[in-house]
């Protein structure tokens, strides 16, 4: 077996020092710190770009909830403005009712007093008429005169 | 060994399984009496660093990652979830170790795998005791140090489970002593041993490829596909074996869970 033949070890054992430890410090002085600080980096990267993701979401979310208060906003104003109008309007159309009212109750009375003044002055004449017309026909048929005095109160014992 | 007498009945076959093994010098290199030649295992020692390094600092930095990028970064990610699961935030300082180490055995488990015909003979560094080994003291020597430095000689409670009556209690220690020194040779062998016989195996089964022709030797060879898929299966699972025991080792030095 030539593992066990022993005046190679020495010159095996040297050059396995010498090889490992060459190969100790250009891993440990080059390729390690340059491969670490590779990933380092891009876990940074990946961090930052994750942390800038978040933010601009977040900054999306806050536009979204700004955008909705203002609409709630207006549209709480709007319903506001609508009512005022709105009352403003009833109020508007309750003055003028009840002024209507008014007027045309005003001219209902007038209207009201004139008929009866109407009324009392046509029954006045009809009296005046039917007197004179029962005194013509009292002359008539009996060709005398009849005192005024007389017909009226006949025509009130009539009535 | 199996694979010997597998050689052997091989008989026709020009190779024997275990030649993949062998080191042999390319430059002799001695320093004051000591042999250390650079061979065929530190050639591939030395692939394996310069393949880790470039896979790992060939890639760019982009934020959106290419491929030779996201191999490294799925390396990276791996074993520090992998240690984080193990050890928690406590052991951030042991990340580059464990990184080297899983990281060094994959390249090596990897590259026995390849085969560049003629100018390179496939030769895998973890299959050999040594460096397995070495790499497995290392790991349990710094666990131990690292154990008593923050616990001091209160490192010593890991080997008295507590909760334990008292009768057992002398059996139990002496238990825990053992599996604790045995830490370093579970470990090397473990990796050292699924090295080796995998590649073995393969070695073998190559043999009888050729060995029964043109028209049996197609039964071998598709054993042989899918032993190299298991083979890339096992390179993989022992690196990362390796990595977990080596953190799992280092909790218990940095946060004593017994």
């Amino acid at each position: 077996m030539p593992q066990l033949d022993f005046s190679t070890w020495p010159s095996q054992l040297i050059w396995l020092a010498i090889t490992f430890l060459v190969l100790y410090i250009l891993i440990a002085k080059f390729a390690l710190p340059k491969i670490g600080g590779t990933i380092e980096q891009r876990q940074n990267r990946i961090a930052t770009d994750l942390d800038e993701a978040q933010r601009l979401k977040d900054d999306t979310e806050k536009a979204i909830a700004a955008y909705e208060a203002a609409l709630a906003e207006a549209k709480a104003k709007a319903h506001v403005i609508a009512q005022e109008a709105r009352d403003v309007l009833h109020a508007e159309i309750d003055e003028e009712r009840t002024k209507l009212d008014a007027q045309l109750n005003a001219r209902m009375v007038e209207a009201e007093t004139r008929i009866t003044k109407t009324k009392d002055a046509a029954l006045k004449n009809v009296e005046q008429v039917a007197a004179d017309t029962a005194a013509e026909i009292v002359k008539q048929l009996i060709g005398t005169k009849t005192s005024a005095a007389a017909v009226k109160k006949a025509i009130a014992d009539v009535n | 060994m199996a694979s010997e007498s597998h050689s052997a009945e091989g008989g026709g076959m020009a190779l024997d399984p275990m030649h993949q093994f062998e080191v042999h010098p390319i430059l002799k290199i001695n320093l004051g009496g000591i042999d250390a030649s650079f061979t065929n295992a530190s050639l591939w020692m030395v692939i394996c660093v310069i393949s880790v390094a470039l896979l790992l600092l060939a890639g760019s930095s982009k934020l959106v990652p290419g491929r030779l990028q996201s191999v490294g970064e799925l390396a990276y990610e791996f074993i520090a979830n992998m240690m984080r699961d193990i050890l928690g935030d406590s052991g951030r300082a042991f990340f580059p170790l464990i990184f080297t180490l899983f990281m060094f055995i994959l390249a090596a488990n990897m590259w026995g795998m390849v085969n560049i015909p003629v100018l390179l003979h496939p030769f895998t560094v973890t299959s050999h005791i040594i460096v397995t080994f070495a790499m497995a003291m290392f790991v349990f020597i710094l666990a131990t140090i690292v154990g008593f430095v923050k616990h001091g000689a209160g490192y010593l409670k890991l080997f008295v489970p507590s909760g334990v009556p008292a009768i057992l209690l002398p059996l139990l220690v002496v238990i825990e002593t053992i599996s604790y020194f045995t830490r370093p040779i579970s470990l090397s062998v473990r990796l050292f041993a699924n090295m080796m016989a995998g590649h073995t195996m393969l070695k073998v089964f190559a043999g009888f490829v050729v060995g029964m022709g043109l028209l049996g030797g197609f039964v071998p060879l598709a054993i042989m596909v899918a032993l190299t898929g298991l083979e890339i299966l096992v390179a993989f699972l022992q690196a990362y074996v390796f990595a977990v025991l080596t953190c799992i080792y280092l909790n218990d030095a940095i946060n004593m869970h017994h």
